[in-house]
């Protein structure tokens, strides 16, 4: 009844193939503005949009290839390049600044050796920012795939990034 | 006998270790050999109590919180499934001070019923509202809510009876239903806890949108940092479907209303409702010029209701409690409850719903009883990123949205961030500009340019080694905003201005 990503599972990914990635896109075919839908699908499935599936959406929303790509870059979640196998966001905003995610944010970018936007040297987390997780009265927050972990600190924080690398199995 | 647990499935709750709870709690019953049955809820907000369990007695339902799965153990040892005494007992969940003092309208489900159930929600006075909305003409239901007061909970706080007047009145084969469910304010989180909590009150007051309008299809558009939300909203939607709901023929009254989630892409500027549509057509999330009016030319190019979370979520007790009750609560012409969202530094924070006009002071001292760290208030954002710094002399300012205006701030969603004395408010006025040049959709100049400028300019204020020097930054960050504020399409750049110059008013010797 919940999701398995909910629980800080990584998700199953895909590699990338065009053939896939076309094949899995025909259901938004004809579906009023679900252009962004699609995306959404291509990076669940592949964890990231693959360049080459910018022509290719456009042929099936018969958009140009440079609309589609508008669409992509304009929101944040959309990324172009294969992420970690887990994907870190710490939350910016606010309520969790007045929290300490500033410190904490410091802690994780030097704990994982890389900045935003990032990814450590093992391949294993990509570090990206976020504004607000809906969770202001425990900051500060952190999002691990679909999980959020409230409360946290430097501690806490090299303390799941300890058990989540060590987390061979999901 | 089966003893009924409630643990709640929900982020707060989630975030804190619930869902290993429900394992410990299965194991250590099974282990002992006796009869549980967990059903899930929602959180009832008060989040410093989450994971908050309680326990079906025959006194009602008793609470534990917050529980870790070390406690679990002892819990059973202290025979907590007939309610027996633990460190972690806090009695009658009905009657603790932070949820007796509330005046619960929107949220009075939230928690206390299994969240996604049909059954559970209509024992619960769901869809009574809609039974006796189906008995009154179009005209009536608008009237209604027109009546009621009810003003838009997302911020702008326009009556919502207005807008559904005018998509009732304009004339076309297919409007739209629109809840705006992405809550990107930060310190906001009252849509995220209605639609986790009692999703099928959002269903249900979009449905009442839909037949009052003419509306046969809704978009529920929710921000992807909710992927719980997504969850349970849609196990509740398709409850309605099967229970007869959504769909064609609803209920047998000939009425036809389909509803669909649609999964935003983290651009905060989407939570303004042109943007919104814009994105919801899938296409870049670029404001609209108004007019045309959304309610003309909205979804599509056709008349459309973009409407809060919590103002649809507020209609289905509207119409089964009447428009006079409802309005009976408030004060002014802010009519009603609002759910306010306490957070930051705050020791008990979470959801409060009370009538308008009770002070910013009240609710940070008598229901978040002060800081967590238990160091002096220094400061208090009210109303998110676009909401204004306030010191604390202004904390006795009654929270209705007429007299947060007079005080040079704005209520917007009800968002409340409380900061100790550790906070610097150069530095949070120069984050709001940050934020905005992160986060501006780039169409209009004041907002695009205005904030990377901004920035520039707080830094040299900041950095200034003279008096000379920084009141003629300040000089030109005052007139920067001037121009924002009045040039901008929409409220990003528009609202951007009072956070800044809120802090620039009050709390000057922080820019030195």
């Amino acid at each position: 009844m919940t999701d398995s990503t909910i629980l800080g599972n990584a998700p199953k990914l895909q590699d990338f193939s065009l053939e896939a990635a076309t094949q899995l896109v025909q259901e938004f075919k004809g579906k009023p503005g679900s252009l962004i839908e699609a995306l959404h699908a291509l990076q669940r499935t592949f964890g990231y949009l693959d360049e080459t599936t910018f022509s290719m959406l456009g042929k099936v929303f018969n958009l140009s290839r440079a609309e589609v790509h508008g669409v992509a870059s304009f929101y944040h979640d959309f990324r172009r390049d294969k992420p970690g196998k887990y994907i870190i966001k710490i939350c910016q905003a606010e309520a969790c600044q007045a929290m300490g995610s500033e410190a904490l944010t410091l802690a994780a970018k030097s704990s994982l050796g890389c900045d935003f936007r990032g990814t450590s040297s093992n391949g294993k987390f990509t570090l990206e920012k976020v504004y607000c997780l809906g969770n202001c009265a425990c900051a500060p927050n952190v999002l691990v795939g679909n999980r959020t972990y409230a409360r946290m600190n430097s501690d806490k924080f090299n303390r799941l990034v300890e058990t989540l690398t060590s987390n061979g199995g999901h | 006998m089966t003893v009924i647990i409630y643990v709640p499935r929900e982020t707060t709750a989630l975030s804190l270790g619930a869902e290993e709870l429900v394992q410990a709690l299965r194991t250590e019953a099974q282990y002992r050999n006796l009869d549980i049955q967990i059903l899930r809820n929602g959180s009832r907000g008060a989040c410093f109590l989450e994971p908050l369990i309680e326990v079906e007695t025959p006194q009602g339902r008793v609470g534990y919180g917050p529980v870790e799965v070390d406690d679990v153990g002892e819990l059973f040892d202290a025979d907590f499934l007939n309610g027996g005494n633990h460190r972690l007992h806090i009695g009658n969940v009905d009657q603790l001070p932070f949820f007796a003092n509330q005046e619960r309208l929107t949220f009075a489900r939230a928690g206390i019923i299994e969240s996604t159930s049909v059954q559970a929600y209509e024992n619960h006075g769901g869809f009574a509202g809609f039974k006796r909305a189906l008995g009154m003409s179009e005209e009536n239901r608008v009237k209604e809510v027109l009546d009621s007061g009810l003003r838009g909970r997302g911020g702008a706080a326009f009556p919502t009876g207005i807008k559904w007047q005018t998509v009732m009145k304009a004339v076309s084969e297919q409007k739209y239903i629109v809840a705006n469910a992405d809550e990107g304010d930060s310190g906001t989180f009252s849509d995220r806890m209605i639609m986790e909590g009692d999703p099928l009150s959002l269903v249900e007051g979009m449905l009442i949108a839909g037949i009052s309008v003419g509306a046969n299809m809704g978009y529920i558009y929710l921000r992807s940092e909710y992927p719980l939300t997504q969850i349970i909203l849609q196990e509740a939607i398709n409850n309605a479907y099967a229970a007869g709901y959504l769909g064609q023929n609803i209920k047998g009254s000939g009425l036809h209303f389909e509803l669909e989630i649609r999964m935003g892409a983290g651009a905060y500027i989407c939570g303004e409702e042109t943007s919104l549509l814009e994105s919801l057509e899938g296409k870049r999330g670029q404001v609209r010029f108004k007019p045309p009016l959304p309610a003309l030319k909205g979804l599509f190019g056709q008349p459309t209701v973009v409407n809060n979370v919590i103002s649809l979520a507020s209609v289905p007790v509207i119409f089964e409690k009447g428009a006079q009750h409802y309005s009976d609560f408030g004060m002014g012409r802010s009519r009603g409850t609002m759910p306010f969202q306490l957070g930051g530094n705050i020791k008990q924070g979470g959801l409060i719903e009370k009538a308008f006009g009770l002070t910013l002071r009240q609710l940070i001292e008598d229901f978040g009883a002060g800081t967590a760290t238990g160091k002096p208030i220094r400061a208090v954002q009210v109303g998110g990123p676009l909401g204004a710094y306030f010191p604390v002399n202004l904390l006795d300012t009654p929270l209705d949205y007429e007299e947060f205006a007079k005080a040079g701030g704005m209520l917007g969603h009800g968002g409340v961030v409380v900061f100790d004395h550790s906070v610097n408010l150069a530095k949070m006025a120069r984050f709001s500009m940050e934020f905005c040049s992160a986060e501006s959709c780039g169409k209009c100049t004041p907002c695009r340019i205005g904030s990377v400028r901004g920035m520039e300019t707080i830094d040299r204020i900041v950095a200034a080694d003279n008096e000379h020097e920084r009141d003629l930054q300040f000089i030109i960050l005052k007139d920067l905003c001037d121009t924002m504020e009045s040039a901008s399409l929409c409220a990003m750049g528009g609202l951007t201005p009072i956070p800044v110059m809120s802090a620039v008013k009050h709390f000057k010797g922080d820019f030195q």
